[in-house]
Formats: structure tokens, C-alpha cells, sequence
């Protein structure tokens, strides 16, 4: 079991380098990356607004409820809020959403390829068919930061929205609170895991349609798989990356 | 011309191809023919550079493949045109997008030129009209003349073909064996097709390899295939009445 799971992830890292080997023709990868960008990134922006907003609105709402003591300032409201989105919410709830949704099209997208002899027949052509099915999907995602900041305007506006107009709070103490102790690195760090989510978000996905074998049925599975471990190396990486950077 | 020299292959314990030596000429339609778990499709995977021999060797007009670096076995590739037994066209890109695919990746032609040779060869497999449709929207053998037309679009010197007559009707099976023996005569190609359709043996085969249990069987022409005392070939391509009828007919005169 061990040396199955060390086997597969050598065989990422082996995929890693062969995505940069043999490039496509620029005239044809630029299409390419368009159509990623259109795919993955403008296709998610929807239900990235939606779930933004709402869980904004919750997260205010929430931190208003437990707020019983009457010492504690109704600012720290807007001040939770804040924290909440731009260091966790944002960037790692919206990455994890998005290896399902994300992450199943390209796992079903590759994989369907897979099974329909596609990637056999680009092969048999001379094209690298890694780099033409993977690189592009690397360069929408190095869009996905973008994503991510419309994520984080929306969560803590969809946070105002609901703490002024529920009657939790005033809008000058929840902007206050917003304002309140801002330490800019927090953004660096939140764009820092976004971009390493992204790469994460464009390959285990990708390792997984390129790799499986059978039919229609294991197409499905390969994206249940491909999310749940996309999921993992977020949740692990979030971790470590947040360790590093603001541990010490 | 390919020369497969004594190749073997293996997956795990089950040896698949037991020491296969063969010729496949240029300018012929060349037949691989077998029962299922014969060894054929790992023999055409491994001529195309899918599977690694585990011994033995393939040289492509004395190229021996196994020996090029991986640009030359790129560059190899650029001189095959195949078709696969899905026809394996991309479900995303529309008939014409399909047949101009290997132009725009391995040519340096733009535009008009490109659009020129896609008319060209979509109009030599019957299939002018088909050019804005997405291989969702036409027949398979519709699709499977769309393959064609992707496979010969760069003047390849070797067409493989997978099956190409599976899933058809006998008329459009027909049709797609008399495009594959034109188009091999037409542009002097290697072609080699991996069938189990006796119609195609009969109609086209003109080196026609038999492998039975992943050794060369037998290897001859369709009108050897008629006089041919060799037990294995004759229970295999005669098992059906009707071409033991055809038999008895030739054999008669």
C-alpha cells in the first residue's frame, strides 16, 4: 500500500517534468490557454460570487450571535469577519470548493480523452500530449489569485451587508472593525497558498485523468478521487504554508 | 517498408508476442488477423511506438526505432497517420478543426494553404459538406472517413489503421476499405490494418499476417489465404459458411 502511494506520487513529480518538455506550438497553445481561462477561470467566477457573499453574510451574522457580553465592541464583528476571509475562507474553503468543481471537469475532461483514445492518438502524432493538455490549464490558473481577491471583496462585503441591514451592528463600527489592527502581509500570505493551491488545482487533477484506465464508470471514480485528494493536499499544504509563514 | 524483427512482449507473466518477425511493404494494404487475445493490437501499439518491445527490433525503412532519440522518434511520428477503432477525433473541435489539427502543429503553413489541404482531403473521402459539424453530430462512418482524412492530411509515409470497419454497416465497410486500398496506392504508403472483418481480408488483403497465441501463424495473400492447407488459417477465416461456400466456389474456378 505504502509503495503503491510513494509510487504514485514519483509518477506526479515524473509528469511535472514532462509538462515543460516539448512545447506546443505558441499559435496553438495560445487558444489553448484561452480556452482554459474561459473553462476554469470565468466559468467558476458565479458560484465563487455566490458562495463568497453568503458565507460572508454567515460568518458576520455568527460572530454578532456569540458576541453576548456587553464589554466586547460590536467592531470586532467587521474585525472577525475580516480575518476569517482573507486568511482561511478566501483562499482555502474557495480552493477546496473549487477542486470539485474545478478538479472534476479536468479529471473527467482528461479522462474522457483517456478512454476515447484521444491522448493515444495526439501521442501517435509526435505531440507531447502532457504539455498540450496540462499547460494551459497552469497558465489559466496562475489567474485563479484573481479569483481569490474578487472572493475575499465579496465575503466581507456579503459580511457588512448582513451585519448592518440584520440590525447586528452599524456600518461605521463594522468598517472599523475591518480596518482595525491591518497587517498587510496577511494578504501576501493569503495570494501566497493561492497560487500553490493553483498548482495543486491544475495537476492532481490532471495526474489523475492522465493516469486512469477503463471505461465511463472509471472516468466518475478517477474524479472522486482526483477531488478527494486534491482536498488533502490542499488541507496539508494550508497547514504547512501557514507554519511557515506566520508561525514563527 | 517495416521490418519487424523477432520482437517479443510481455505484460507481467502473460508473453503476449512470442518472437514475431514480418515484413509490411510500402504501396500494399498489409493485414494483421488473429482471434481475440492474438496478439494483434499489441503488435500495432507496439509498430507505433505505444508498447516497448521487450526484444527484438522494428525498423521503419531502416530506421531501427528502438535506436532514435526521442526527437527522431517525434520526429518518426510525424510520418504516421492513424486511425483508431473510436476514430478518436476531438469531441471539442469541429470536422474541419480535426483534419487541420496535424497541419497547424507540425507545418509551417497558415491559413489559406491549410484550409486548401483540409477542402483537398476531406473532398477525396466524400466528406465536403461535413466541415463546421462536430464528430458528435455525424455517423460513425462519417467519422471514421474524418479519421482518414486526419490520418492522410500530412502525406504520411505509414497509415495504421484499428479496426476501421468495426461498428459499420457492410456498404460503409465497404466504402472505408476501398478509401484505405486507393489512398495506399494513390500516395505509395505502408499501410497496415489490424482487422477481425473477413470482408476486408477478402476485399483488400493483399499481405495479410495471421497470428494465432502471438506467433506468426501464417502470412500470404487473399488468394493464398483460398488454397491454403494450413489448419489454424482455414478454421479461423472459414469458420463461417458462407466464406467456406466462397472457398469451395474459387477452388472450383
Amino acid at each position: 500500500m505504502l509503495i503503491r502511494y510513494l509510487s504514485q506520487i514519483g509518477r506526479y513529480f515524473l509528469m511535472l517534468k514532462e509538462i515543460f518538455n516539448k512545447q506546443t506550438k505558441w499559435s496553438v497553445m495560445k487558444k489553448l490557454i484561452f480556452k482554459e481561462i474561459d473553462d476554469l477561470i470565468i466559468d467558476s467566477l458565479g458560484i465563487v460570487c455566490f458562495i463568497s457573499f453568503f458565507v460572508g453574510g454567515v460568518v458576520a451574522i455568527q460572530t454578532a450571535l456569540n458576541l453576548t457580553n456587553p464589554l466586547i465592541p460590536k467592531y470586532l464583528i467587521g474585525f472577525a469577519t475580516r480575518q476569517s476571509v482573507i486568511l482561511e475562507f478566501a483562499p482555502t474553503f474557495i480552493s477546496v470548493i473549487m477542486a470539485g468543481k474545478m478538479g472534476s471537469f479536468i479529471t473527467s475532461s482528461i479522462g474522457t480523452m483517456r478512454v476515447t483514445e484521444q491522448i493515444d492518438a495526439l501521442e501517435v502524432m509526435g505531440v507531447n500530449s502532457l504539455n498540450y493538455l496540462v499547460f494551459p490549464k497552469i497558465i489559466a490558473l496562475l489567474l485563479y489569485p484573481f479569483v481569490i481577491g474578487i472572493s475575499m471583496f465579496l465575503g466581507i462585503f456579503g459580511g457588512w451587508l448582513a451585519g448592518v441591514y440584520g440590525g447586528f451592528t452599524t456600518s461605521d463600527d463594522f468598517i472599523m472593525g475591518a480596518q482595525m489592527e491591518f497587517i498587510p502581509f496577511h494578504i501576501t500570505y493569503a495570494f501566497i497558498k493561492t497560487i500553490i493551491f493553483a498548482m495543486l488545482l491544475a495537476t492532481i487533477p490532471s495526474f489523475h485523468g492522465y493516469y486512469m484506465k477503463g471505461g465511463a464508470l472509471e472516468v466518475g471514480k478517477a474524479s472522486t478521487v482526483a477531488f478527494v485528494w486534491t482536498s488533502v493536499s490542499i488541507i496539508l499544504f494550508n497547514y504547512i504554508l501557514t507554519q511557515l509563514l506566520l508561525g514563527s | 517498408m517495416i521490418e519487424v524483427k523477432n520482437i517479443e512482449k510481455s505484460f507481467g507473466d502473460s508473453k503476449v508476442l512470442k518472437g514475431v518477425s514480418t515484413v509490411f511493404e510500402t504501396g500494399k494494404t498489409n493485414l494483421i488477423i488473429g482471434q481475440s487475445g492474438s496478439g494483434k493490437t499489441v503488435l500495432l501499439k507496439s509498430l507505433l511506438g505505444i508498447h516497448a518491445p521487450d526484444s527484438g527490433t522494428i525498423e521503419f525503412d531502416g530506421r531501427v526505432y528502438s535506436e532514435l532519440d526521442p526527437d527522431e522518434k517525434r520526429e518518426l511520428r510525424t510520418e504516421i497517420g492513424m486511425v483508431f477503432q473510436g476514430s478518436a477525433l476531438f469531441d471539442s473541435m469541429t470536422v474541419a478543426e480535426n483534419v487541420a489539427f496535424p497541419l497547424k502543429m507540425f507545418t509551417t503553413d497558415t491559413g489559406s494553404k491549410i484550409q486548401d489541404r483540409v477542402d483537398f482531403v476531406l473532398k477525396r473521402v466524400n466528406l465536403i459538406d461535413a466541415h463546421k459539424k462536430l464528430p458528435s453530430e455525424i455517423s460513425g462512418g462519417m467519422q471514421k472517413r474524418v479519421a482518414i482524412a486526419r490520418a492522410i492530411v500530412n502525406n504520411p509515409k505509414y497509415l495504421f489503421c484499428d479496426e476501421p470497419n468495426s461498428g459499420l454497416d457492410p456498404n460503409t465497410s465497404t466504402l472505408i476499405d476501398n478509401l484505405i486500398k486507393e489512398i495506399t496506392e494513390e500516395y505509395n504508403i505502408t499501410t497496415v490494418i489490424n482487422t477481425h472483418d473477413m470482408n476486408s481480408v477478402m476485399e483488400i488483403g493483399e499481405n495479410i499476417l495471421f497470428l494465432k497465441n502471438g506467433v506468426k501463424e501464417w502470412q500470404g495473400t487473399k488468394e493464398e489465404i483460398f488454397v491454403t492447407d494450413n489448419k489454424a488459417i482455414v478454421e479461423f477465416v472459414y469458420s463461417s459458411n458462407l466464406f467456406k461456400k466462397v472457398r469451395e466456389a474459387y477452388l472450383k474456378g
